[in-house]
């Protein structure tokens, strides 16, 4: 069964097209990643699933329930996070949980119980009665994640759920939303790759408001096997980097390149022929490298093959 | 239920933002020192240098001008209360994007709106209660006894008029996403029933007429029109509706 179903959802904001005809189905008790590059429509979708925006045309539905097409209304038993979660400053956390215990009509003493334990879950329980006003970004992240939970919810939105965390923060909050896939669906939007890869089990990719593809995670590693190269750049090459970056992507063999510090990350049509092309390239520019190896291909490089509309050219 | 954890939650906001403290010492304040500032202005002038002169020429305070005197400042200040309290009710929420995390939850829009007014609408009622009773206590010990019904009466009135301009401040608030605007739209808005309600002939039918006919009720005179009233009551019905009718479609 599905938890989530959206057909055809279409927004459009003056002239621009935020989602144009988005078809997406998040099966119950999966963790959904729900991945695009920036403006694709992730947001956008998310907030149409919590009641708080109105498509042009399309229906979604959460738990069977249709959501309304005449006026921004939430489903009851949805957990929703926005990317950057907003509270009243003059709260202190207990206070905001109990509010929002209070609007899902949990009784006292039920809520009184919730309240402590969310507060312990994202560890906050130690400023419960401080002001929310005095907050970092990260603590309002984890209330936030925290208000999603008041009501144990069947669907789980998440818009950007670690981006504001550290590293220690963001691993605490992955294992957590790990967890809650055992008691609820979660969609989850996200940036960041590497953090999709370890948690869902489900991958759906959005870009232009249309899904370009959607399968268990497992399935699309699968599917795009092709593997990556990488690549260490030598040293003294540093101011050389961002050309060298431009040459590889015009490569004919190579479908998308990233770069992080002195490693490219080269995802590839063909890998003979992409080593043989970078080979080529590095001794006509006399570029020197420390490192060239077949990697095995990570969900970003996945995730440019099919962004950059490799998937139409195979 | 949606309705009383809203309320309970702006009862709460206008404490701890000292809302409601500020309302109370500004009506008290005004509320106090109107009956003094009537019974010692005759002084004051006679204080300035030169104005032993004109002192002659100011007749002797009455119970009459205290009364005046607190209707001025009460509907001054009140006014600018409600339209400082109301200009970002609304629109600083959608604003923050706190109004997205509550209404993402099963939370009615119209409780959302109908709590807001609600909680000013309690604030303004204790401050100008209090603020009556100040004024009552302190013209009767400079004056004498004003008759008490008629006092209510007034009082009731002014409240109303200062309902009626949080009720066109929210409905401001709701429409746009900055309080600057919602204010100045209520300004306006204040300014221009101000000049219909002097308007002779018309001008009896708009909320001015509610505090003209206060000061006659004090005077122990029964006023003919009500229509002042009347359209008040409708103003603050149409604003809380369109705040509604607009809120209930609007993205957050």
């Amino acid at each position: 069964m599905n938890a989530i179903k959206i057909e055809g959802l279409v927004k459009t904001y003056g002239s621009v097209r935020a989602l144009d005809g988005l078809n997406l189905e998040v099966r119950s008790g999966s963790v959904f990643g729900f991945l695009g590059p920036n403006g694709a429509g992730k947001t956008t979708t998310l907030r149409i699933l919590a009641g708080l925006a109105l498509p042009n045309a399309g229906n979604a539905s959460v738990s069977g329930i249709a959501l309304s097409n005449t006026t921004p209304a939430p489903y009851a038993r949805t957990g929703y996070l926005p990317e950057e979660p907003a509270f009243y400053p003059w709260m202190t956390p207990r206070e905001y949980l109990d509010y929002v215990g209070r609007i899902f009509k949990i009784g006292s003493k039920e809520r009184s119980a919730r309240v402590d334990e969310l507060l312990d879950v994202v560890g906050l329980k130690e400023v419960s009665k401080r002001h929310i006003g005095g907050f970092s970004r990260g603590m309002r992240q984890r209330l936030g994640i925290a208000q999603a939970l008041v009501n144990h919810p069947e669907v789980l939105l998440l818009d950007e759920p670690v981006s504001a965390l550290d590293p220690a923060g963001r691993k605490e909050v992955l294992e957590l939303i790990e967890e809650l896939g055992k008691e609820c669906t979660v969609l989850m939007s996200s940036h960041i790759l590497a953090d999709v890869e370890r948690v869902c089990d489900t991958v759906g990719i959005i870009n232009k408001g249309k899904l370009i593809t959607q399968a268990i995670k497992a399935e699309l590693m699968e599917k795009y096997a092709i593997p990556a190269l990488e690549l260490v750049a030598g040293n003294g090459m540093a101011q050389q980097i961002s050309e060298w970056k431009e040459r590889i992507e015009r490569m004919t063999s190579v479908s998308g390149v990233s770069i992080e510090g002195y490693t490219f990350r080269i995802a590839v049509k063909d890998v003979h022929s992409a080593q043989r092309e970078l080979m080529q390239d590095a001794i006509r520019q006399n570029a020197h490298f420390e490192r060239l190896e077949i990697v095995k291909p990570s969900l970003e490089d996945i995730f440019m093959q099919l962004v950059n509309g490799v998937e139409e050219k195979k | 239920m949606s309705f009383t954890t809203a309320f309970h939650k702006e009862l709460l906001e206008q404490r701890r933002t000292r809302r409601f403290m500020i309302a109370i010492v500004v009506l008290v304040l005004f509320g106090m020192t109107s009956p003094l500032l009537a019974k010692m202005t005759p002084q004051i002038i006679t204080m300035i240098p030169g104005g032993e002169a004109f002192s002659m020429l100011i007749p002797t305070p009455t119970i009459n001008d205290a009364v005046a005197q607190y209707i001025k400042n009460i509907t001054q200040f009140g006014v600018l209360l409600a339209l400082v309290f109301g200009m970002g009710a609304v629109a600083v929420e959608k604003d923050k994007g706190t109004a997205a995390m509550t209404l993402s939850k099963p939370m009615t829009r119209w409780s959302f709106l109908l709590a807001k007014f609600a909680a000013m609408s309690v604030t303004f009622i204790i401050a100008v209660l209090v603020a009556a009773i100040a004024c009552y206590y302190y013209t009767f010990f400079l004056f004498g006894e004003l008759a008490i019904g008629a006092w209510l009466v007034l009082n009731g009135l002014v409240t109303l008029y200062l309902l009626l301009y949080a009720a066109i401040t929210l409905f401001y608030s709701t429409l746009t996403r900055t309080q600057y605007v919602a204010i100045g739209l209520s300004f306006g808005t204040l300014i221009l029933l101000g000049i219909l309600g002097s308007l002779p002939g018309i001008g009896a039918n708009f909320p001015d007429a509610l505090i003209s006919n206060a000061s006659l009720i004090m005077m122990g005179e029964t006023p003919k029109n009500w229509s002042g009233l009347w359209v008040s009551l409708g103003l603050i019905f149409l604003s809380l509706a369109g705040a509604w009718l607009v809120f209930r479609k609007q993205e957050l």
